[in-house]
């Protein structure tokens, strides 16, 4: 294939860089297979990605702290994954494109143009509604305008990222921004969470290989996470789960249970009521996940997860808040069982003397 | 704030604030009530060996109606000390007293506890099925001992369900919201109802026992 010729398919864009059909195909199935679809549809993936045209997309950076950017681009080596994110045509991105200022604005404005009603919108970071949106703006306008006005000729919205989702960090109690998520003011789109702070990159992957090759958003969950991804708990997959069974858990981060690998369970992990991808599909390029290195999950991709009480306090421990009202309630009970056995001494009294 | 936010917070802390006050009014009620003067002799001073040596004489059954009662009986104690090994000795119930009361001990095996709960859940059936087939028990029965059947089993249920994540298409975060706010239906219901007994039986016991004593009764 000629070098200097741009490439207009992801096929020839992935034989440019020497990519074999082998392992392509493999690439296929192992995106096919986490996303749950059978085995036969490898080769659809396959055929229907190859000849794939680049993908507009246009990529909102609001409330947010550049995890998410930093989690899908800065792979450990050059991957398929990455390739895919290296082909769609990424037509806005403060982070990562080379215009800045009004020319980046007039990018946004161009491509919107060229592509409406056919671009994908990736949400990263929380849109502020308190007091007119004011708490964060991009060239003088507010992240709700621009959400509002970017979704209007959009063909689907990914909300990456728990701020994104569900509110994350700056929804946390007090909420000073009135930080909310996507799907909270964008009701007329179809919007897909890929939760987690930050997201699983494979999980980007899947979810755009999927829009690529079938033209829609993959099955959702009720917070509309990929069900492929966010079906199962950390727990339900979790390798340390057998010592969970057997009741052996590391009490301490530097006691005997941890250093055998016990369970976790104890020290605060939340893996129970978690779903996400992070114990199958792993970090890394599947090398390793918060547990496996020692540390209980947080619970990062479920919303309010900020507010759900200590990250060390185990799941089932109560949430009880302090022992005046249980004091407050002895007293009254005390109190009223007391007045109670009054009211039938007078009433025995007056029995008596009734004689 | 979503279910299990709900159960976790609120609903416990407003479940045992009704405990903690239903419990502290019977029992105020019950020991403050007035007593009948006994210008008797007390024919024995050991009124407090009475109370005890009762409190443990009527915990077997007496010979006259060992056979009679041997069934519940023998029910009635594997499904006690069934709850008592699901309610204590399984770790994420003691991390929750520990919550509470700042120390902890040692657990069982998850596997001895799915056991234990099993067999309760069966030996409370058991008896239920009791219940329904002897005229006379039914005849006794009324809406507090089923309510009080159903607010014991619901949270071994929904426990073993969340255990077994057997949702029925519930969500296992769900089911732990439900079993929760089961275990706070009961911790509402304790004082108010026969279930009361958790905290009066020994304290009933003890003053019939002791009351036995000062006539020179046997206990």
């Amino acid at each position: 294939m000629d070098q200097g010729k741009t490439p207009q398919t992801l096929g020839e864009e992935l034989r440019r860089r020497g990519m074999s059909r082998r392992t392509f195909l493999k690439f296929c199935a192992a995106v096919a297979s986490s996303m749950a679809l059978p085995a036969t549809m490898a080769p659809v993936m396959a055929e229907a990605l190859a000849g794939a045209r680049r993908q507009s997309v246009i990529w909102l950076s609001f409330q947010e702290c550049t995890g998410c950017v930093e989690s899908l681009t800065r792979s450990y080596a050059p991957s398929l994954e990455s390739l895919i994110f290296d082909f769609i045509s990424l037509d806005y991105q403060h982070t990562l494109q080379a215009a800045a200022g009004h020319q980046a604005e007039e990018a946004r404005e161009a491509a919107m143009k060229a592509h409406w009603g056919k671009y994908l919108v990736i949400v990263d970071g929380s849109i502020p509604l308190k007091d007119g949106g004011v708490y964060s703006t991009v060239a003088g306008e507010t992240n709700l305008d621009t959400l509002r006005h970017v979704a209007e000729g959009a063909a689907a919205i990914i909300s990456v990222g728990t701020c994104a989702a569900f509110g994350g960090l700056p929804k946390a109690h007090p909420n000073p921004t009135g930080a909310a998520a996507v799907t909270d003011i964008i009701k007329d789109k179809p919007v897909i969470n890929v939760p987690g702070c930050p997201p699983i990159p494979e999980v980007m992957t899947g979810v755009i290989a999927n829009f690529l090759t079938f033209g829609k958003l993959p099955d959702m969950d009720h917070l509309n996470r990929p069900l492929a991804f966010f079906g199962d708990t950390i727990h339900d997959r979790c390798y340390r789960r057998p010592f969970y069974r057997r009741g052996q858990f590391a009490k301490r981060f530097d006691d005997e249970g941890a250093r055998n690998g016990w369970c976790l369970y104890e020290l605060g992990c939340k893996g129970p009521v978690v779903h996400n991808a992070c114990a199958t599909t792993k970090w890394n390029q599947n090398l390793t996940f918060p547990i496996q290195s020692g540390h209980g999950c947080i619970g990062c991709s479920e919303p309010n997860f900020w507010d759900k009480g200590s990250f060390y306090a185990p799941l089932s421990s109560g949430r009880w808040g302090s022992a005046e009202g249980i004091a407050a309630a002895a007293v009254v009970g005390t109190t009223v069982g007391i007045g109670s056995a009054m009211l039938s001494r007078a009433r025995q009294s007056d029995i008596i003397k009734k004689g | 704030m979503d279910l299990l936010e709900f159960a976790r917070g609120p609903a416990m802390q407003w479940a045992l604030i009704i405990l903690v006050l239903g419990i502290t009014w019977r029992v105020a009620g019950i020991v403050f009530l007035k007593r009948k003067s006994d210008l008797s002799e007390p024919r024995t001073h050991g009124q407090w060996f009475g109370a005890v040596r009762t409190i443990l004489s009527r915990s077997v059954p007496a010979p006259a109606f060992r056979s009679r009662v041997l069934y519940s009986n023998l029910l009635g104690y594997t499904f006690h000390i069934g709850l008592a090994i699901v309610v204590f000795a399984y770790m994420p119930h003691i991390l929750w007293f520990e919550s509470i009361l700042g120390f902890q001990w040692p657990a069982l095996p998850n596997a001895v506890i799915s056991v234990a709960a099993v067999v309760t859940l069966f030996s409370l059936v058991a008896l239920l099925v009791r219940r329904l087939t002897s005229p006379v028990l039914r005849l006794i029965s009324n809406f507090d001992d089923y309510f009080s059947w159903v607010v014991t089993v619901a949270p071994l249920v929904t426990g073993l369900m969340a255990v077994a994540d057997m949702g029925v298409g519930l969500r296992y975060e769900t089911l732990l919201a439900v079993h929760l706010l089961s275990v706070w239906l009961l911790f509402i219901w304790l004082p108010f109802g026969k279930l009361g007994h958790a905290f009066l039986v020994f304290l009933s016991r003890g003053t019939t026992g002791a009351l036995f004593a000062r006539r020179g009764a046997r206990t």
